[in-house]
């Protein structure tokens, strides 16, 4: 039964990672698409845009640090993996707020980023304004981070 | 996913948007003391194909080709937008029919803007190969063809040709995945049918021809609105006040320009809210149809001002602008 402890803590852990990484990958992807189209028409964008294109990448970061902090607890990188199946299944649902929100945050803070790099080919002097609107939505990315972070470290603390 | 977003396509026609013209570019295009004027500043805006001293026809030309040849280059797949090209496709058939039936030499009078080349469409009418064409263009071509070539009735010829035009315009439509290209394609027709059944009105045709030169479409019975060109004039605004285009009727009652007008409004104020859409196929169907706008803007005010027109006259038959 231990064992499968430590394997829903480590399935947890590569699925933050795995589905924040993927939302970013998207994310960066097509907000880099639209960058390209930016730069096409007017070179002088570049440094723009690219704020704008590497927004939704900080999913893909969180979920890597989720995926450390996760290894960490259970004893994959070093210590004890000798972990139950209750404590396995709580570190697993610890890692599921980065996992999903990681996912689903990148790619519509991509969308928000295109929409925002519209807004900069259409109105250069808007680019301050043009960060506010993906930057929202980093908001639930953090949100989702802390919940992850709180949660592991509690479940680390409990004597099951 | 980002194959159907377009999201290069989107932002490189946001940049592009920035070159259109706006009204304020439109007054002063029409506050221009002549026509040499006007060309110079439309010069100055980039238009033209860079040679200096070009005719308004060769400059004009020079802005649909540099419309098509930015569309080409941000999408692959150009069958999607060639619901605007079919009026154009269906244009050359008809010059084509023309030409072979009255035996006369070609003076320029194909567009080179088409879903199929006018050199092919040509040459199966010469041959009497309608195989050739398009499906949906064979049958059409060969009863305008023999319409013509045994009846010598040129006006048969048009409305077998025009009413194919607006149903494969319907059809593209129908089967768009784009809610704009939709709408686009049911009000062309829409308008084209309004406009063809005041014009029989007008010319006392029968209700069996009408009928003939109808189009279906979506937002009007074409039956009943047939019957009302074959009745008078009033009938068709009344048939006219009960639908989608109640609004259209002061415009059609005014003069057919004005109705024209009231059309292409329409469409522009409906093409609108695509400057605030990132994604999809919208954005970039609304940038040809703001191009086309502006390109027929620029032909108004170009023939009122060679033809010394008063800035009032041009100013009433000019459009609403995209940007």
């Amino acid at each position: 039964m231990s064992s499968l402890g430590i394997a829903f803590a480590l399935l947890g852990a590569a699925l933050a990672a795995l589905m924040a990484g993927i939302g970013s990958a998207i994310g960066v992807g097509m907000a880099g698409e639209a960058a390209a189209g930016a730069v096409t028409e007017d070179p002088n964008r570049f440094g723009k845009v690219l704020i704008l294109q590497l927004l939704p990448g900080t999913q893909g970061i969180y979920g890597l640090l989720i995926a450390f902090i996760t290894l960490t607890q259970i004893g994959i990188l070093g210590g004890d993996p000798n972990i139950s199946l209750v404590k396995g299944l709580l570190y697993f649902a610890a890692c599921m707020p980065m996992a999903f929100v990681g996912l689903w945050s990148a790619i519509r803070q991509a969308r928000a980023s295109v929409a925002s790099i519209s807004m900069i080919c259409k109105r250069p002097e808007t680019f301050g304004k043009s960060m506010i609107f993906p930057a929202m939505v980093e908001t639930y990315a953090i949100l989702a981070l802390l919940v992850s972070i709180l949660s592991i470290f509690g479940v680390g603390g409990l004597s099951l | 996913m980002s194959d159907s977003l377009y999201t290069y396509a989107v932002a490189r026609i946001r940049s592009k948007e920035l070159s259109l013209l706006n009204s304020q570019a439109i007054e002063q295009l029409l506050a221009a003391k002549s026509y040499d004027e006007c060309m110079r500043l439309l010069a100055d805006r980039g238009w033209g194909d860079g040679e200096p001293g070009i005719g308004a026809e060769r400059m004009l030309a020079a802005e649909r080709e540099k419309t098509w040849s930015l569309i080409g280059e941000l999408v692959e797949d150009m069958s999607v937008f060639d619901v605007f090209l079919y009026a154009n496709d269906y244009h050359n058939l008809k010059a084509a029919v023309k030409l072979v039936c009255t035996g006369e030499e070609d003076f320029g009078i194909f567009i080179s803007h088409g879903t199929v080349d006018y050199r092919a469409i040509l040459d199966a009418v010469r041959q009497k190969e309608f195989g050739l064409l398009p499906e949906a263009m064979r049958a059409p071509a060969e009863e305008a063809y023999t319409a013509l070539s045994q009846t010598r009735d040129g006006q048969l010829c048009d409305i077998v040709i025009d009413r194919a035009a607006l149903e494969a315009i319907e059809r593209a439509g129908r089967e768009s995945d784009s809610e704009l290209i939709a709408k686009y394609a049911e009000l062309t027709v829409a308008a084209a049918d309004i406009k063809t059944a005041v014009r029989c009105q007008k010319t006392g045709k029968s209700l069996e021809f009408i009928r003939r030169a109808l189009a279906p479409c979506r937002s009007l019975d074409v039956y009943q609105l047939a019957r009302a060109a074959a009745d008078s004039l009033e009938a068709v605004s009344d048939y006219l006040s009960t639908t989608d285009y109640a609004a259209a009727v002061s415009a059609l009652e005014q003069s057919p320009s004005a109705f024209e007008r009231w059309c292409d409004n329409v469409i522009i104020e409906s093409i609108r809210p695509q400057q605030f859409q990132a994604f999809g196929i919208g954005p970039l169907a609304a940038y040809i149809l703001g191009r086309e706008n502006e390109i027929k803007c620029v032909r108004i005010i170009l023939s009122g001002k060679l033809n010394d027109l008063p800035e009032a006259s041009i100013r009433e038959r000019i459009r609403e602008m995209y940007v």
